[in-house]
């Protein structure tokens, strides 16, 4: 009777199996038919009915994408914008977090508002007069007019704050005793303590900035300053290259965001659970 | 020693400031220092830019961006009299009604399948959260193939099933949908992650006294898993909104707006006002009236999902 039931139950579990399967081919076709793509060759690619499965597996498409594209110059222009942000916003963010969290002084409370309403204020409602302004300081088509506007972030001081204000006073206490002044206090004791709301912040800053779209569209016109996202969506527009060149640039623009998504998938997680209010 | 403290007179006494003044302003001060590199940056780049958006949205600007005369609500008068802006408003109210639903119900019945005490589940986990790793543009550009007429996949499956093809973006009665499906596509990894850890929070007793009691598994899910996910329920959807409303990137690269404005969304709507049509004030009242929509549904999160929560 026991294992009579077990049994019927057991093969219920495996049923589970069929949606569960179904649902991932479903999610993940979309990745997979453009990893198709970029293994076809010239005239497969545009052959009826389509090739499912390569057949070959040419790695030409790819060294095509990095060199006549020039997805490797897109990609380094990409890497560097993302690497100025994030440490841009994990310095920012820990000064004005250690501030709000240690600090008791008069309009705190007013101020971290005011950090937190940067959250409210999509980046559409700005974005005309930010364009204006990095065009006039001649910012246009530079690593700097790619980066500055992003260095600061509501989201970022107020996750380093909750992680601080779970460090014991008495420490705090114990070195002003010691004669450690704040900044000390901070890089010895604070940002130690803190590291995994820091590595948090950058995977979360480095895959929001690497993904960006529109600012980098207005602000790169050049050729050589182009962002990858930017890059090959241009080059696919303007029907420069061909399908699975274009599926190859793809597949090798993911690597990045595959690599911070597989290893560092806790914090990644974490960041976009907490950054989900932006949007 | 009372003598010594007499004797030395502390500077700040000079200042007219009493000790307990004197530390607060230097506390001030000093935390003043700690938030000032954020707060350039939010001046700067957010607070000065947004007063000059609403400062725009009231004047007439020339062909690089310069105030010319200011005019009031002309331009707001402009965009309400005008059938372009009004088409993409509801374009884009039709856009939030296609994706969020669609995201939400997806995103549930995924994360459902996740919480499954399988073997090998956490593989499930991963794929069904992939998404989170893809841009905007990559997820446009995959797309853009999928939906390809003769040679896309999509339509060929549909053809070995015997049913008629679609026309997916180059048709004004399918693009939108179209569009639609990729955001949804790209919106699921971040909600099922986050229904996923919400699912995971839910008390084991509680499962367990409705075994005891009985409980079909169906039964488990709809009178303790659905409650218990009630305020992360708002919560996503009042994200899923707003990244919807703001939705840009699929637009650019594959439709650029068409066919027949059928999928100019708000913000691929400003992008071409101010950058390819030149006209600044004009573009610049759009983004307030965004700024408008997104800041009505904050507090629409405010007032009533943080009230949710604090609820339970």
């Amino acid at each position: 009777m026991n294992t009579g039931r077990s049994s019927t139950r057991l093969t219920l579990n495996v049923l589970w199996y069929i949606p569960l399967i179904l649902a991932a081919i479903v999610i993940v076709y979309p990745i997979y038919s453009m990893l198709n793509i970029s293994m076809l060759g010239d005239t497969e690619v545009a052959s009826y009915p389509p090739k499912l499965v390569p057949t070959s597996f040419i790695l030409e498409n790819f060294t095509r994408a990095l060199v006549l594209a020039p997805l490797g110059r897109y990609l380094f222009n990409s890497i560097l914008q993302s690497t100025m942000v994030m440490l841009g916003q994990l310095v920012t963010a820990s000064l004005a977090a250690y501030a709000f969290a240690f600090i008791e002084f008069r309009f705190r409370n007013l101020l971290f508002l005011v950090f937190l309403s940067t959250l409210m204020i999509p980046w559409e409602a700005t974005i005309i007069p930010n364009y204006l302004n990095v065009r006039q300081w001649g910012l246009t088509d530079t690593y700097w007019g790619l980066a500055l506007p992003f260095m600061a972030t509501g989201f970022g001081t107020f996750l380093l704050r909750q992680f601080y204000l779970k460090i014991p006073t008495e420490l705090r206490d114990a070195a002003e005793i010691d004669g450690c002044g704040s900044l000390r206090f901070l890089w010895a004791v604070v940002l130690p303590l803190a590291r995994p709301a820091l590595g948090t912040l950058a995977v979360y800053s480095f895959l929001q900035t690497y993904n960006q779209y529109l600012w980098p569209l207005l602000i790169t016109n050049d050729q050589t300053m182009r962002t990858v996202q930017i890059g090959l969506t241009l080059l696919q527009s303007e029907e420069l290259l061909k399908t699975n060149v274009v599926a190859a640039g793809v597949m090798i623009i993911l690597v990045p965001t595959f690599i911070l998504f597989v290893f560092s998938n806790k914090q990644l997680i974490r960041g976009l659970t907490a950054g989900a209010v932006k949007g | 020693m009372a003598q010594q403290t007499s004797s030395i007179i502390p500077f700040y006494t000079r200042l007219g400031l009493t000790g307990r003044q004197w530390r607060g302003l230097r506390k001030f001060l000093t935390a003043l220092a700690y938030l000032a590199p954020s707060l350039f940056f939010f001046l700067t780049f957010v607070f000065v830019p947004l007063l000059n958006s609403i400062k725009l949205s009231l004047y007439l600007t020339d062909p690089i961006g310069r105030p010319t005369a200011f005019v009031w609500f002309l331009q707001y008068e402009r965009l309400f009299s005008q059938e372009s802006f009004l088409n993409s408003l509801a374009r884009s109210v039709q856009f939030v009604l296609y994706t969020v639903p669609v995201t939400l119900l997806v995103s549930l019945v995924l994360a459902t399948l996740g919480n499954l005490r399988l073997k090998k589940i956490a593989i499930f986990r991963v794929i069904f959260s992939i998404t989170i790793a893809v841009s905007g543009a990559t997820a446009s550009l995959m797309f853009l193939y999928l939906y390809h007429p003769n040679l896309g996949t999509l339509n060929y499956f549909l053809s070995l099933l015997g049913l008629p093809t679609v026309k997916w973006l180059i048709s004004d009665q399918t693009a939108l949908m179209s569009v639609s499906l990729v955001s949804v596509w790209l919106q699921i990894g971040l909600n099922t992650v986050i229904l996923l850890a919400a699912m995971q929070g839910v008390p084991e007793e509680l499962y367990e006294s409705a075994m005891i009691d009985g409980a079909t598994a169906w039964n488990k899910f709809f009178y303790i898993t659905l409650p218990f996910l009630g305020s992360t329920f708002f919560f996503l959807l009042v994200v899923d909104m707003l990244a919807s409303f703001q939705t840009f990137t699929p637009v650019s690269v594959m439709t650029k707006g068409g066919p027949i404005d059928s999928t100019n969304l708000l913000v691929y709507s400003i992008y071409r006002e101010f950058y390819i049509n030149g006209k600044y004030g004009f573009a610049a009242a759009q983004s307030i009236m965004l700024f408008l929509v997104m800041m009505i549904l904050t507090i629409f999160q405010f007032l009533f999902v943080e009230k949710k929560v604090s609820y339970e």
